[in-house]
């Protein structure tokens, strides 16, 4: 959109009947609507996802008239996924649309996702006229009440002139600094009331000051610490990628050979195909990941919150490190674990300093060996012998292997979202859109739809569960309407396999609300919906169906009937030590 | 039966000493850190708009911070409130509670009072009259003024620290306290430091 306004700058120098053709479309704005519209145009927002209904109407009145792309969703939950994936792979926040009541409390599990991992969006929602809040009217609920908790800050529109400043400013902040949702609550009289005035530009709020660069004294001690080390790490969180700083990170890792892990949203960071990558690390991450955790003697974390699925217990994490925190928001340094050298700011700033203050590389060729032994000692490995039920393992990694690089994988959330995680290889940013934080079963069907519209030239593929596919498959709908050329995989084993997995694990195999035999048949359910659907049996009919399933243009799903006894491992059990590990079944024995 | 763990045995590692607490600190086997639960008074200049004290409030709770008071008010700046929040933390807990509420955004600036920093508490106690003398008495000795009096009770208000207040109020107790309203703890930092805006 800045591009816009610099050609309307321009065209103040031309003649008034080019501005006029130039401009033919922005209209004045005289209503509280308008000027929410406008604010969004104004931060350049291309695509919409919501759900009508009566408070938001005056919004969706003025939508009528401008250029930003509606996607109607089927239920407001995929709204905010769609959103929060949209924002995850444009990186800059996508936008939601619900009514009040209903609208907005179906939004919250979306805000709430996005919340906890970080992702740039901002949630319109509808509210009744300012007079009768507190009345408990018709499809009243406290939106900002609801919403705070999970939103970097919410905001209740209070004039038909500030509203759009109101949505400019929340725009604003959920991209600047550690990205996150805000919300808009939009009272239907101050979006149908009289305004006089375009919005301010987004600007974030005056009290807002995300840091930049890190102190440079203490930029110069952990550059010490870490060329000091002779079993250094970097531990590359979802903050890498939120701030575009990849390329920093590849930079850094390759010129001081330094071993890279990433968490699960920082998957994409670094490419796992390289030698100096040890894949990702925590309760299902690498054996060699998490042992190079437990033996290092300097961890240099950048953007990552240290969440107890990565730590496991914290008492034996990474437990004689010093530790490097890096990350843009204060308040995540020292609340896990302690930070020797806290360095406050932007992850790339922060690289870029740490590059230039390294007096030398680490002397670390004998614990690169190590790492180098036990991915040896430990590597991921499953047996996928062609008469056998299918492995979800090898669905996976046939997918991954032919398709570019740049294919976007979204997922819901489960055992299938582990096996996406960990036989697929990522090797660039933003190529891995999940529910991390908040672990939200449905997220799948949904972020795949805001991840290709966010990426139309990119190839997206989701792998679901079939539990996670039945919480959100209405989304079809959405996929079908817009045409999207979407791959949907669920790997069906009927069952919610992760619940079972534990159940199994730690719970003496009592079964409890864990096993769908009544699940419907998903190819059968996708041509009903009007996308291809396919069904997968057997190990030999992979590749075929995958290929058939990628040539067709337009949403597919293929439904994958895996062996059900397959599980997920390695695994740290919750609250363990990250440097011992179960491989399989009989290695956790009876915990 | 246990099972068999993959990965080398603690003792075989690289490290084998290495260890943290339950708060993530390595532990330096010289000397052992663990962080006691102590007071801190945090005193906050935030947006006098609304919401504000229940987005401070909801903060709290949800993060689990154990909270003795809190206080809000408007300052000379009609568009700025104060609030002053005690709350009792081990020294990790602290520092998470002031930098979570500096993130809120409504919050313009946040400090931690030291501990010799002005701090006062009112406190209403409305007792039983029956024995006006004696009542007086003992109020004379906390400096309460009587703010209500009738023929059964006499209302006194009652300033100072914490501890003085609930010294009052226990000496009050002998002849039946009624009703007793407090208003949590008010502070200042002493001397000419102010918790501006842009510090």
């Amino acid at each position: 959109m800045s591009e816009r306004a610099s050609v309307s700058a321009d065209a103040d120098e031309e003649s008034a009947e080019t501005r006029d053709e130039d401009e033919s479309e922005q209209q004045p704005v005289t209503t509280g609507a308008q000027s929410v519209i406008r604010a969004l145009e104004n931060a350049g927002t291309e695509y919409v996802f919501g759900v009508q209904g009566g408070a938001i109407m005056p919004v969706y009145d003025a939508l009528y008239d401008s250029d930003i792309n509606h996607v109607t969703m089927a239920h407001e939950q995929g709204a905010s996924h769609a959103a929060d994936a949209y924002g995850i792979v444009s990186g800059e926040p996508g936008v939601c649309f619900a009514t009040s009541g209903p609208g907005a409390t179906n939004l919250v599990t979306g805000i709430a996702d996005a919340n906890m991992d970080s992702d740039p969006m901002i949630a319109l929602t509808g509210q009744v006229p300012t007079e009768f809040v507190g009345n408990d009217a018709f499809q009243e609920t406290d939106t900002v009440g609801i919403t705070q908790p999970v939103t970097k800050h919410s905001y209740f529109a209070d004039s038909p002139n500030g509203v759009g400043d109101d949505v400019g400013e929340a725009w604003a902040l959920a991209n600047e600094g550690r990205q996150g949702p805000t919300l808009v609550d939009l009272p239907k009289d101050v979006t149908q009331g009289e305004a006089d005035r375009e919005p301010k530009a987004p600007q974030i709020p005056d009290t807002y000051n995300p840091p930049e660069e890190a102190d440079d004294a203490e930029v110069q001690d952990a550059a010490e610490a870490l060329a000091d080390s002779t079993q250094p790490v970097i531990l590359a969180g979802g903050g890498v990628i939120k701030a575009e700083a990849s390329n920093e990170l590849r930079e850094f890792a390759k010129e001081y050979e330094i071993p890279v892990i990433t968490t699960m949203p920082g998957i994409g960071s670094f490419p796992e195909d390289h030698e100096l990558s040890l894949s990702w690390a925590g309760m299902h991450g690498t054996g060699y990941a998490n042992l190079a955790i437990t033996n290092t003697d300097c961890m240099l974390a950048i953007g990552t919150r240290f969440d107890d699925r990565l730590t496991g217990g914290v008492e034996t994490f990474a437990p004689d490190a010093e530790l490097i925190h890096v990350d843009v928001d204060p308040a995540e340094i020292s609340k896990n674990i302690h930070a020797d050298y806290p360095l406050i700011g932007d992850a790339r700033a922060v690289l870029r300093q740490l590059f230039d203050a390294m007096p030398s590389a680490p002397e670390a060729e004998a614990w690169r060996e190590q790492c180098q032994e036990w991915k040896a000692d430990y590597p991921m490995e499953y047996d996928a012998p062609a008469d056998e039920p299918l492995k979800p393992q090898y669905i996976v990694e046939t997918f991954s292997e032919v398709t570019p690089d740049d294919t976007i994988v979204t997922t819901g959330v489960g055992q299938h979202q582990m096996w996406a995680s960990q036989y697929w290889t990522y090797r660039e940013p933003r190529t891995w859109v999940s529910s991390h934080g908040l672990g939200t079963m449905g997220y799948g069907v949904p972020s795949a739809i805001g991840a290709k519209l966010a990426a139309p030239d990119q190839e997206v593929v989701c792998f679901d569960g079939d539990g996670s596919f039945l919480m959100t498959v209405q989304g079809l709908s959405v996929a079908v309407r817009e045409n999207l050329d979407i791959t949907y995989v669920v790997l069906n084993n009927e069952a919610v396999g992760m619940v079972r997995q534990w159940q199994d694990g730690f719970y003496e195999g009592r079964r409890m609300a864990s096993e769908y035999p009544w699940i419907p048949q998903f190819d059968k359910l996708a041509e009903a919906f009007g996308a291809r659907g396919f069904r997968l049996e057997d190990h030999d009919d992979v590749e075929e169906t995958i290929q058939a399933a990628r040539d067709y243009d337009g949403p597919s799903v293929i439904d994958a009937i895996i062996d059900p006894a397959e599980n997920v491992y390695p695994m740290v059990p919750s609250g363990g030590d990250n440097g011992l590990f179960a491989l399989n079944e009989e290695h956790l024995g009876n915990l | 039966m246990p099972g068999e763990m993959q990965g080398p045995a603690p003792h075989e590692r690289m490290r084998p000493e290495g260890r943290r607490n339950s708060q993530g600190i390595r532990i330096d086997p010289e000397a052992e850190v663990t962080h006691q639960p102590r007071q801190a008074v945090l005193s906050a200049l935030v947006k006098h708009e609304p919401g504000v004290l229940a987005e401070v409030s909801g903060l709290f709770s949800r993060r689990q911070f154990n909270i003795e008071s809190l206080t809000v008010g408007s300052t000379v700046d009609g568009k700025v409130a104060r609030m002053t929040i005690v709350i009792e933390e081990p020294e990790p807990g602290v520092q998470q509670a002031k930098k979570q509420l500096e993130k809120l955004v409504p919050t313009i600036s946040v400090m931690e009072l030291e501990p010799e920093a002005v701090r006062r508490e009112l406190a209403l106690v409305k007792v039983n009259a029956a024995k006006p003398d004696d009542v007086n008495a003992v109020a004379e000795m906390f400096d309460g003024n009587a703010v209500d009096v009738t023929t059964d009770a006499v209302t006194y208000e009652v300033t100072g620290s914490q501890q003085k207040i609930e010294a009052a109020i226990d000496a009050f107790q002998q002849f039946d306290v009624l009703e007793v309203v407090r208003t949590g703890t008010a502070a200042l930092e002493r001397g000419g430091d102010t918790l501006d805006n842009d510090d």
